[in-house]
């Protein structure tokens, strides 16, 4: 039982259901978050201090990383074993079969780019938060709090290009959620032909509520920096 | 030398003969199996379900077929159904009534016991099949359904939707992977047998050609098992797949073995019509649609004109201008009249002058009665991949207009000779299903092609076989490097060398058309002395024709498609000869054979029990000489011959 | 109707193919499009050409012989259909067709559009049967199957293992060809007894063979010829995930 999730094909792509659903429930849980951002800054940063550097913080954060890795190496690996499947010849005509998403053959792509933004992210929140807390520092290179991630989203999106950025990954994560929700239940064997309308319709609800959670977030933060009062009630 | 014929019937009563004889017949032991050689060629139902009983065993058996795997065989074509007699449907079915039907449907040419016997392995056939998960259509008690057929007036027909066959081969596919898996079966797919070896009079073998790399290759065995189907491609234009051929079963027939009633042929009286000579082949549409369809022509020759101008459509047709001929000739069966029966009666009204569409030759097959009696759903569950697969044919619905029908060659009764035992006249050589001609007479009923390919390669052949290998327990491996082998190899070199070398003009094709039209013409549904000594004297001069300005394009030594149908065709333009020979011999009309010199008063088939109660076995003699007849008689202890009579 | 065919030619499994064109004319609407290739192919004689090779047997849908990826469809234009099936109708007078084979590294060219699908019949000798022996049976009455049961099996047993699932699939997955199979046999009690046994040998053959591993993009489902549904895919994966689980 221990080797058929690398060895078989539908064992490993067990393996890519199971740390889908992983990811598909932080990202739920990241949106929840942000959206306190919108309604209290304080009750944001509470959260932040929460989620600092102490240790279940950081077991969640290797978790989560560990998820994240595995998901990314096994939709390589796949890809490549379903590349050569595919043989050397390719078609020189190819269409696009009624009913079949486009999501659904550009999973990888879409990854990728998902990929890409989440370095992107990384690297503007936490290598500016979570980062500096286990470094031991009290600010950090932007000179504010690790656990003020209010002031954080509010710097980083008064740059419009991370906004069209985020957005673009947005819309990414999107495309990605829309064909991956319902497809991991497909893998683990629970869906029928009565149940692929009603899953393909959760995948896009959950899919679309992420996408205008996490946007919500990113285009306040940028009205509200376009205000001379900034912050203010204007 | 004509053939000493011994068809090995057992004595005694006819419902004990088949266990009498399994009880007398010698066995082989489990030791000796292992080593005995069997090769099966073909891979429908017959060969199939042979080839995995047989492996099964314990003999070594080789599986060839022409196609890229063995669930290709044109059995899986067949679509309405399997007949046995249950009874499930309480309708006072017997072994009996099912052994009577189908002789008598076979118009008395059949032998009774092997008649009996399938009848009585049938109800087998349906549990091993039920068993290896064949998805049988059931009621909503989680019972077997069943539906009627044409010949009788029970319910004893078995499905799968319209895939019957498909699901019935898959089956015995299925029986046959089980096999290869364990290693008592090897199967050499994209093989054609294109010679018989014989030694010491007994068959050792075949040779095949690889039909990927075009390799001449020997294969010798114990026993030679023929499963290749039926010849009706002889007409071109059949209901049979594209390499459905006659050229194993005559390759026999060149080699000595003899060949029976070869001008028995089933003319299907529910298939498309013919569009435009473009046309390669003629898609059946299920004898089930006559369970709920209704066949009919105008009365009047006004409403013929109408509907060939396009004027009129057949639903704008009055019912009381409509004449339902088959329920007018024949009010006990109706629609369900056998299948030479009805495709005569559907020639009678076209050549009358009432054919519907522009060639005149189509009659109508409607579902309007049904639709309004059961409703749109219950037709579309019983028949919505037909009626799906006629309109995509046709660019017609027949929810909303008449199916247009017309007779075409389906199946061909005759076949190898062979004795109870399914031997032929050649020692060590089978042939069963389609390919031999033992159980269906002069006409076939409908749904029993599957239950005798079923019944000969599950229940009949393992065991008979066994009469003979256990003779053979002490014979070495054969081996394929002797005189023999290497006479046969050479001569199908020497056989394809030849149609390379004639490097006509005219392809494969154009020769095959003209010889389907020949036989179409004289040798199809109306035979008369005239047509068929007409016929024999152009095939004749078609072959010099072939021989001399046939184009097979490439080589040898390659995938060659080419080659494979110019070798096919050179069979069939003997195999065409000799059966328009038993034709003219056959001075009678009996079943699918109707001789327009022998018919009644009111225009049915006139069988001569006093002169021809046998089955014609003929003897090659050479490419161009006449073949030998030799006769076996029919003895009918238990059924007495009748004018078969289906209108009351 | 006149045509403009671009079809593969390839002269073995060893030689490199290539696209060659040929014109065909007065094609009438009403003919099937293996019957305008047999026209093409008689031309081709006439002319001392070697034909175009194809497969193709009962012409009628159900051997499962035809292959042909058409103008970028597996079996052409039109659903629930095998190319055998396709009229020339379903075309537009002058158009360019291209043609060629299936391409997938299970199934290598033989010849022109001529693929080997052997593997196929590898993943069914590896545990597509149920072992019984003939003659070593219940009555068929002994067992009754709800109708439902018996339907859906009858639904996935429809499969002609034509190979279009995997020709089409771009990840050359053979999954709803083996599902098709899992899943009729699942559904019958006779089936039921070496379910796990055989979930989990076919799938190791379909792996072994190099198939793909499925995405779930449904293309295969659409280009089914017998329209088989991938829920047949999510009950292979529930067999053979509780076989796995109970090992």
């Amino acid at each position: 039982m221990s080797c058929f999730l690398s060895n078989s094909s539908l064992g490993k792509k067990l393996v890519m259901s199971i740390t889908g659903c992983f990811l598909v429930l932080f990202i739920l849980f990241h949106m929840s978050m942000n959206i306190t951002a919108i309604i209290s800054p304080e009750g944001y940063n509470a959260i932040c201090e929460f989620l600092g550097a102490n240790w279940y913080a950081l077991a969640g954060t290797l978790v989560l990383a560990a998820g994240v890795v595995v998901h990314f190496i096994y939709a390589v690996v796949l890809t490549l074993e379903n590349y050569k499947a595919r043989g050397s010849q390719r078609y020189a005509v190819t269409v696009k079969e009624p009913n079949v998403s486009w999501a659904s053959k550009n999973m990888l792509v879409l990854g990728f780019i998902i990929l890409g933004g989440l370095l992107i992210h990384l690297f503007n929140f936490w290598a500016k938060m979570q980062l500096v807390e286990i470094m031991g520092e009290h600010t950090n290179s932007l000179g504010f709090g690790p656990a003020d991630g209010a002031a954080l989203i509010a710097y980083t999106f008064s740059h419009w290009y991370y906004v069209v950025i985020y957005l673009v990954w947005f819309l990414a994560l999107w495309f990605h959620l829309t064909h991956g929700i319902w497809s991991m239940f497909q893998t683990a064997g629970w869906a029928n032909d009565t149940w692929y309308p009603r899953l393909k319709c959760i995948a896009n609800v959950v899919a679309t509520i992420v996408f205008l959670g996490f946007a919500a977030v990113v285009i306040v933060y940028f009205i509200q920096s376009l205000c001379p009062c900034n912050g203010g009630a204007c | 030398m004509a053939f000493k014929l011994d068809a090995k019937i057992p004595a005694g009563e006819l419902a004990q003969k088949w266990s009498n004889h399994k009880a007398a017949i010698k066995v082989v032991s489990p030791a000796n199996k292992r080593k005995l050689d069997i090769i099966v060629v073909g891979t429908g139902l017959g060969g199939a379900s042979a080839a995995a009983s047989l492996g099964e065993l314990g003999y070594n058996v080789k599986v060839f077929c022409i196609q890229d795997s063995p669930r290709r065989a044109h059995s899986i074509a067949a679509q309405g159904g399997i007949n046995a007699a249950k009874n499930y449907q309480n309708d006072n079915d017997s072994v009996y009534r099912l052994f009577y039907d189908t002789i008598k449907g076979g118009d008395y040419r059949a032998r009774e016991a092997n008649v009996y016997r399938l009848a009585e392995v049938a109800n087998l056939i349906i549990d091993q099949c039920v068993a290896q998960g064949v998805p049988f259509a059931r009621e909503y008690g989680g019972l077997l359904a069943n539906r009627s057929f044409g010949g009788a007036q029970v319910s004893r027909t078995f499905y799968a939707r319209g895939q019957t066959g498909q699901q019935l081969l898959l089956g015995a596919y299925a029986a046959l992977n089980k096999e290869i898996a364990a290693g008592s079966v090897k199967s050499y797919p994209r093989h054609e047998m294109l010679d018989l070896v014989i030694e010491d009079g007994e068959a050792r073998g075949i040779i095949a050609r690889n039909l990927v790399t075009g390799e001449i290759e020997r294969f010798g065995a114990h026993a030679v098992v023929i499963a290749t189907g039926g010849y009706g491609n002889v007409f071109f234009l059949s209901t049979n797949a594209m390499a459905s051929n006659g050229s194993a079963a005559f390759q026999c027939y060149r080699k000595g073995a003899g060949f029976a009633n070869p001008c028995f042929t089933q003319i299907h009286p529910t298939c498309i019509p013919v569009h435009g000579d473009q046309q390669s082949k003629l898609t059946l549409m299920s004898e089930s649609l006559r369970n709920d369809g209704r066949i009919w022509v105008p009365k009047k020759i006004e409403d013929v004109k109408a509907l060939r101008s396009g004027a009129k459509k057949p639903s704008q047709i009055a019912e009381e201008d409509r004449d339902y001929y088959l329920e007018r000739r024949y009010p006990a069966f109706g629609n369900l009249v056998p299948r030479d029966v009805a495709s005569r009666a559907a020639k009678e009204r076209c050549d009358a002058g009432f054919g519907v569409n522009e060639t005149g030759l189509a009659v109508y097959l409607d579902f309007k009665t049904a639709i309004e009696r059961l409703g749109k759903d219950i037709i579309k569950q019983r028949y919505g991949n037909l009626f799906d697969m006629y309109e995509e044919i046709t660019d017609v619905s027949p929810y909303e207009e008449p199916m247009q029908i017309f007779p075409a060659v389906h199946y061909t009764m005759g076949g190898i000779w062979v004795d109870y035992n399914l031997m032929t006249t050649i020692p060590g050589l089978y042939a069963i299903g389609e390919a031999n001609f033992s159980d269906h007479g002069a006409n076939r009923l409908g749904a029993s092609a599957l239950m005798q390919g079923l019944a000969d390669g599950y229940f009949v052949l393992p065991y008979t076989i066994g009469d003979y290998l256990s003779h053979k327990i002490q014979a070495p491996k054969v081996k394929t490097d002797t005189p023999a082998f290497a006479e046969a190899e050479k001569n199908v070199k020497e056989r394809i060398a030849r149609l390379f070398s004639v490097n006509g003009k005219q392809s494969v094709d154009d020769i095959h058309k003209k010889l389907g039209h020949i036989m179409w013409e004289n040798v199809g549904m109306a035979r008369s002395k005239e047509s068929l000594e007409k016929a024999i004297v152009e095939i004749q001069a078609l072959r010099k024709e072939f021989w001399k300005d046939v184009k097979v394009v490439g080589k040898a030594e390659e995938f060659n498609v080419e080659l494979e149908k110019a070798l096919r065709l050179a069979d069939f333009l003997e195999l065409g000869e000799l059966m328009a020979r038993d034709a003219l011999n056959r001075e009678e009309s009996c079943g699918g054979h109707f001789r327009v010199e022998h018919q009644t008063e009111e225009g049915e088939a006139k069988r001569d029990d006093e002169r021809f109660v046998y089955a014609a076995v003929w003897e090659y003699k050479g490419p161009d000489a006449a073949p030998e007849l030799t006769k076996e008689s029919l003895n009918f202890e238990f059924v007495h011959p009748a004018q078969r009579n289906y209108k009351d | 109707m006149n045509f403009t065919l671009k079809i593969w030619r390839q002269k073995d499994a060893k030689s490199k193919g290539g696209f060659e064109t040929y014109k065909v004319e007065n094609i009438s609407a009403d003919t099937s499009f293996l019957e305008m290739l047999d026209i093409l192919n008689n031309n081709l004689v006439h002319e001392g050409k070697e034909p175009v090779a194809f497969d193709h047997d009962c012409r009628e849908g159900i051997c499962g012989m035809c292959s042909l990826h058409i103008n970028g469809l597996a079996h052409g234009p039109g659903q629930g259909a095998t190319t055998c099936q396709i009229y020339m109708r379903k075309f537009r007078d002058g158009e360019t067709i291209t043609i060629e084979p299936w391409r997938s590294a299970a199934f290598p060219v033989i010849k022109d559009l001529v693929v080997n699908r052997g593997a196929y019949d590898r993943i069914l000798q590896a545990g597509g049967f149920v072992s019984v022996r003939t003659n070593s049976v219940p009555d068929a009455n002994a067992i009754p199957i709800p109708k439902a049961d018996a339907d859906e099996s009858m639904d996935a047993a429809a499969c002609i293992g034509c190979g279009a699932c995997a020709a089409t699939c771009k990840n050359g997955s053979a999954m709803l060809f083996v599902a098709a199979r899992v899943s009729s046999l699942a559904k019958l009690p006779q089936g039921r007894v070496e379910g796990a046994r055989r979930a989990k040998a076919m799938v190791a053959k379909m792996d072994e063979l190099g198939f793909g591993n499925c995405t779930n993009t449904g293309a295969c489902q659409a280009e089914c010829p017998k329209s088989i549904s991938i829920a047949h895919i999510a009950r292979l994966n529930r067999e053979f995930l509780s076989a796995k689980f109970e090992d």
